[in-house]
This record gives C-alpha cells, sequence and structure tokens, in this order.
C-alpha cells in the first residue's frame, strides 16, 4: 500500500536530473526532501506526480505500476513554489475546479471546499479574484485546492520559498497544524524545501538530495544529529556547517595552529587526520579565546553572523545578539568541543556528539 | 520646465489629431460634393461652401446596368473573405502555437524555434515572389477567381501573424498553469481549452485584430488572383477610378471601407484600456 519508488534515474540531457533515487513511503506521515536549488527536488516531486517520465526505474502505488498511469487519473495534488492557480476563476471556482474534474455531487464539493477554505482560513474570499489576493493568501488558495482534493499524495515544492520572512514563520506554523489536523491518515505529504529550519520543525522522515543523489535518508532528528557525510552536515545546516581540516593526535585537537583538549566522545578516535565539523552556534566571542579575523559581518534579525578568516580556514559563528564589527577587526573566539564532528578524509562521518558514526 | 512639458505635450497630441482626422474630414466632406464643386474652386462646409448631395453615395448601392458601380458585393466578399480566413488562421495558428511553445520538436536540425521561424518567414518574403506560385497553384486547382481561393491564400498570409502572436503570448503563460490543470484531473485537450485558451484571451484578440487588419486591407492578391467572377472591396474602390476621378464616391467608398476597421479599434480598445492586454504584446 505504500508509494514505492526503485532505482529512479532522469537525464535529459549531459546532466542526471534524478540519480538512482530510491524511496518507500507509508501512508500517514511526513516526508521532506531536504536538498539545495536544482538538487532535483522539483524533478523529484514531477516525477511521482507523472508530470515527468524516469528514464530508468519503477514507482508503484498501492501495488500498481503508477508509471502507467497518466497524471490525470493519478489523483495527486501539488503546490508549486510560484503561487499558482487559475487566473480566469475566482477564489471559490479555483478550488472545486479539481472537484468539479472529479464529478463529485454539488453537495459533496460544497462541503470539501468549505472545510478547505476553512482549514487555510479563507473564508469570506470566496469571490475574490486571484489578482486581488497577496502572494500568501494565493498560496493558501494552492494549498486548499490540494486539501480539498483528498488527494492520496500531496507534494508541497517549496511552498514558502517566495513568500516574505515574516509571512513564511506564520504559514509555516499553520502548516504545522494543518498537516496533524487537517489530513486523514491515509495520505502521503511530501514536501521539498532548501531551508533546514523548516525540516527540523515539520519534524517528519527526511531525504538530502544532492546533485540527483539521495545522501542521506532518515528522521529530522538523526539528519541533525548524525550527517552521514560533510555534504549532509552542509545541507541540513544553516549557516552551513564549519569545516576545519586538522589532525587529533593522543593530547589534542589541532587545527591552524589551535590545540582543544580532546572532547570525550572523540577519545576512542585514531590519530590522523581528520575534517573537523562545527556549527556557527557552537563558536562563541571569547576574551581568552583564539584569535580571527573578520571578512563579514552580517546583521539577521536579531542574531549576527561572522564570517572569520585564519589561515586558510575561513568559518561563520553565529552570535545570539545584534553586535557591530569592522571589517578586518580582529576578533578572538572560543570553540565549543564537546560539539565537535569529526569527518575522514573522505568526508565520511566518524565521530559525533551524539554518539552516531557511519556504519 | 513642466509647463513647457505639458504644452509640448498638448501641442503635439493636438496637431497630431488633426494631421490624422483632418483627411477623414476632407473625404467625409467631398463625397457630399458634385463635379462643380470638386472641379471649380476649393470648397469646405457643406451648405456655406457647396449644396451636398448624395450622388457620390447613391452611386455605391446602384448596379452597374443603371450607371452606378455597386460595392455591396465586393464589400461581402471581403468581408467574408477576411473573416473566414482570419477565423480558420486564429483557430489553427493557436494550435500550432500552444505545440510549439509547449512540445519539444525534433526533426533532424530542426527545432521549435526553426520552425517558428519558418512561420514568419512567410512574412519576410515580398508578396510578389509569392504571387506567381499562387496564381499556378490556384489555375491548377480551379480556384483561381474564386471566394474559396482567396481564402486560401489569405490562410497563408494571416496564419504567420497568429502563430508570432501566440507562441510569444503562449510562452509568458507559466507551463506550471497547465501542469496544474493535469494535476487536477485534466487530460491534456481539457488542459488546453478549460484553462489554457481562457487565459489567453487577450492574446487571441490581438491576433484576431491583426488577421482582420492584414486581411481588409490586402490590394495586391486580391487584385493578381481574381477578374471578373469574384471582386474584394479595395480592388473595387481603386476600380472606381477611371478617366475622370470620382472624387465623390471614391470619398464614399473609402469611408465605407474604413468602417469595419474603426469598429474593431473600438472594441479592441475597451479591451486594452481594461488592462487586460497588458503584456500581450511587446
Amino acid at each position: 500500500m505504500n508509494l514505492i519508488g526503485e532505482k529512479i534515474s532522469y537525464k535529459p540531457d549531459e546532466q542526471f536530473h534524478l540519480n538512482d533515487v530510491s524511496f518507500n513511503f507509508k501512508k500517514g506521515n511526513l516526508y521532506t526532501i531536504l536538498g539545495r536549488t536544482l538538487s532535483g527536488k522539483t524533478t523529484l516531486l514531477k516525477t511521482i506526480a507523472g508530470l515527468l517520465n524516469p528514464d530508468q526505474g519503477s514507482i508503484s502505488f498501492e501495488e500498481k505500476d503508477f508509471i502507467k498511469i497518466p497524471v490525470w487519473e493519478r489523483n495527486v495534488a501539488m503546490v508549486y513554489q510560484q503561487f499558482i492557480n487559475y487566473p480566469h476563476l475566482n477564489v471559490y471556482e479555483n478550488i472545486t475546479f479539481p472537484l468539479e474534474q472529479r464529478k463529485l455531487s454539488p453537495e459533496q464539493i460544497k462541503k470539501d471546499v468549505d472545510e478547505a477554505l476553512k482549514t487555510v482560513g479563507l473564508v469570506g474570499f470566496e469571490n475574490r479574484k486571484i489578482q486581488e489576493l497577496s502572494g500568501g493568501q494565493q498560496q493558501r488558495v494552492a494549498l486548499a485546492r490540494s486539501l480539498a482534493k483528498k488527494a492520496k499524495i500531496l507534494l508541497l515544492d517549496e511552498p514558502l520559498v517566495n513568500l516574505d520572512y515574516k509571512l513564511r514563520e506564520q504559514l509555516r506554523e499553520e502548516f504545522k497544524r494543518i498537516f496533524s489536523e487537517g489530513l486523514s491518515q491515509d495520505t502521503i505529504l511530501i514536501y521539498s524545501t532548501t531551508d533546514p529550519q523548516e525540516v527540523m520543525e515539520l519534524n517528519g522522515e527526511v531525504i538530502v538530495l544532492d546533485e540527483g543523489r539521495v545522501l542521506q535518508k532518515g528522521p529530522a532528528k538523526e539528519i541533525f544529529e548524525n550527517p552521514s557525510n560533510l555534504k549532509v552536515a552542509e545541507i541540513s545546516n544553516d549557516p552551513p556547517m564549519n569545516v576545519l581540516k586538522g589532525s587529533k593526535n593522543s593530547k589534542n585537537l589541532n587545527f591552524e595552529n589551535i590545540s582543544l583538549e580532546i572532547p570525550n566522545h572523540f577519545k576512542n578516535l585514531e590519530d590522523k587526520d581528520y575534517n573537523f565539523g562545527i556549527r556557527a552556534s557552537e563558536i562563541k566571542l571569547d576574551e581568552n579565546g583564539e584569535q580571527f579575523e573578520i571578512e563579514l559581518a552580517e546583521i539577521s534579525g536579531s542574531e549576527t553572523l561572522l564570517h572569520l578568516k585564519r589561515g586558510n580556514s575561513k568559518i561563520i559563528a553565529l552570535i545570539e545578539e545584534v553586535m557591530n564589527f569592522k571589517i578586518h577587526e580582529k576578533v578572538k573566539i572560543n570553540f565549543n568541543a564537546n560539539k565537535f564532528y569529526a569527518f575522514g578524509e573522505d568526508e565520511k562521518l566518524v565521530s559525533s556528539p551524539y554518539g552516531g558514526t557511519n556504519g | 520646465m513642466s509647463k513647457l512639458y505639458t504644452f509640448l505635450k498638448y501641442f503635439f497630441i493636438t496637431f497630431w489629431t488633426v494631421f490624422v482626422v483632418a483627411p477623414f474630414l476632407w473625404a467625409v466632406s467631398t463625397s457630399f460634393k458634385d463635379f462643380q464643386s470638386v472641379n471649380s474652386k476649393v470648397t469646405y462646409i457643406p451648405w456655406l461652401d457647396f449644396e451636398p448631395t448624395l450622388e457620390g453615395w447613391r452611386v455605391l448601392i446602384k448596379s452597374p446596368a443603371k450607371g452606378g458601380v455597386d460595392i455591396v458585393e465586393p464589400y461581402f466578399n471581403s468581408i467574408f473573405v477576411t473573416c473566414t480566413a482570419s477565423l480558420i488562421s486564429i483557430v489553427l495558428g493557436t494550435l500550432a502555437a500552444y505545440a510549439l511553445s509547449r512540445f519539444t520538436f525534433k526533426a533532424g536540425f530542426v527545432r521549435n524555434n526553426d520552425i517558428t521561424f519558418f512561420f514568419i518567414s512567410q512574412r519576410i518574403m515580398p508578396p510578389i515572389v509569392l504571387s506567381i506560385p499562387f496564381f499556378i497553384f490556384l489555375s491548377t486547382i480551379g480556384l483561381l477567381d474564386s471566394l474559396l481561393g482567396l481564402v486560401v491564400v489569405y490562410i497563408v498570409l494571416l496564419m504567420p501573424i497568429a502563430v508570432w502572436i501566440m507562441v510569444d503570448f503562449f510562452n509568458r503563460v507559466p507551463k506550471e498553469l497547465d501542469e496544474t490543470a493535469l494535476i487536477d484531473g485534466c487530460n491534456p485537450y481539457q488542459a488546453f481549452y478549460k484553462v489554457v485558451l481562457p487565459n489567453s484571451i487577450p492574446g487571441l484578440i490581438v491576433a484576431g485584430m491583426f488577421c482582420i487588419i492584414f486581411g481588409w486591407i490586402d490590394f495586391f492578391f486580391a487584385f493578381i488572383l481574381t477578374f471578373t467572377e469574384v471582386q474584394l472591396l479595395p480592388v473595387k474602390v481603386v476600380a472606381l477610378n477611371s478617366s475622370i476621378t470620382p472624387w465623390w464616391s471614391l470619398s464614399a467608398s473609402a469611408l465605407v471601407s474604413v468602417a469595419p476597421l474603426i469598429i474593431v479599434a473600438f472594441i479592441v480598445e475597451r479591451y486594452l484600456s481594461k488592462g487586460n492586454l497588458s503584456g500581450a504584446l511587446k
């Protein structure tokens, strides 16, 4: 009864858009696809919807070969990152469109549409034209149309990316409520995003995609705590996890002429060269710390992002208050050694502060 | 500075309006004159400068047997040929444009853009180049000097315009709109006529307007491909000019031949002013 994809590849030109992607999506669950722009997220969703046919591989749903079923008979719903609605129809007609296409009874249609409008908070907007709505409202209409269909597979392709910051926060909160209330137990929800924070908040099963390949699968917590390699660590953190080339000997961790005491979780680590990973939020300003040079200081909301440099290493530190710095100013910082990750020279995870290792 | 700007703005608007409207008014005035009023001295205003007469207009509907020229039949011929050819061009052109905009064609080195260019190239060629092939073609299939033959030729002339405008228009309708229609349960044909077409009305109006204008004003092919059986309005109007130029009936027939275009312009203008055509034409 699951949506199962096996070894799906799609290569319309020189590059793979999907490369050997397999998945097993169970009903009633939320799946998030995390990847950067052009990593293949949209291609994967379109393949599931049936808008693209993969060159290789199979997709089956409820024990049926999904690839043989045309899009319009698949009973999926999709919300795009652009706000796509039917411009010639008003809000109400937009939501009824798929239901009328399925020739449901007028009473049933009215009931479903009213319910969907209530869920997305657009009651009273029925007769508005799409062009009269704000971006957030347009995306709500698109979402309502998808919900009213009661499709068994609901695809959301970066639905919040084109909204401004405040609206994104607000709608993200609502999404969590809608996903927990508004969906039935036999819906598979697939949500793609570039934003790691969104993935953590939605807290579903995560698939990390990069260049059309699946890098890691697992619950959000697992991806966050034990990224299986450097690439995942970069993609699943915003700002990306800092990487410092260094080595471990019997006494210390060494990188860029800095020596740190060996944290507990590294005690059993072999003495050799590693790529150490540390999150931007685990770096603090400290008078007694190590000296770095500021390359750039960005203030975002109530936080300050410091782009720092020392020797060949460039790192980003996240300071949780608004501070003004001058470029090329020297600052002293301290690393929280207990939150260090160790990746091998092959970039695979060797040790994490949460006890996970690769393999 | 802004006063000077306002002054210049209104000055040029006025100048241009007079420049455009004056010949029309002149033609209106002339259409009510007789031989005497045209040829003796310059006259402008009816009743004051000259005694108006309806003779110039009456000639147009009188049959040749009674000394008239009868432009009624050519008039309806022109309406029939223009409307039929425009309609067929729009229908076929829209379908072709949709395919060119949404699907990828490969035939040897030929791609979508090449096909689109092929359509437009039909308009780049000077008409004189096409006249002989058309003449031979129509005479071979026996459609020379017939309405049907003219419709066929006009479709060839008008469809490139329709394809060109509609390809450009469809390229600006997001592909995701069609995809959403497919996902929402439409098969590709339903997606086209339930979603894409209703959102293409501005483009269709612009394309239709251009087809009607270019079809209506064509003189060259109407002149070359017809003799006695069928005549179109532009040919008939020009044919009025004989040893004595009948300025009065020439003016009257010129006015009735631009009338439909003025009506079309007014209808389209309503859509233009609503902003519905924004982005439909570059």
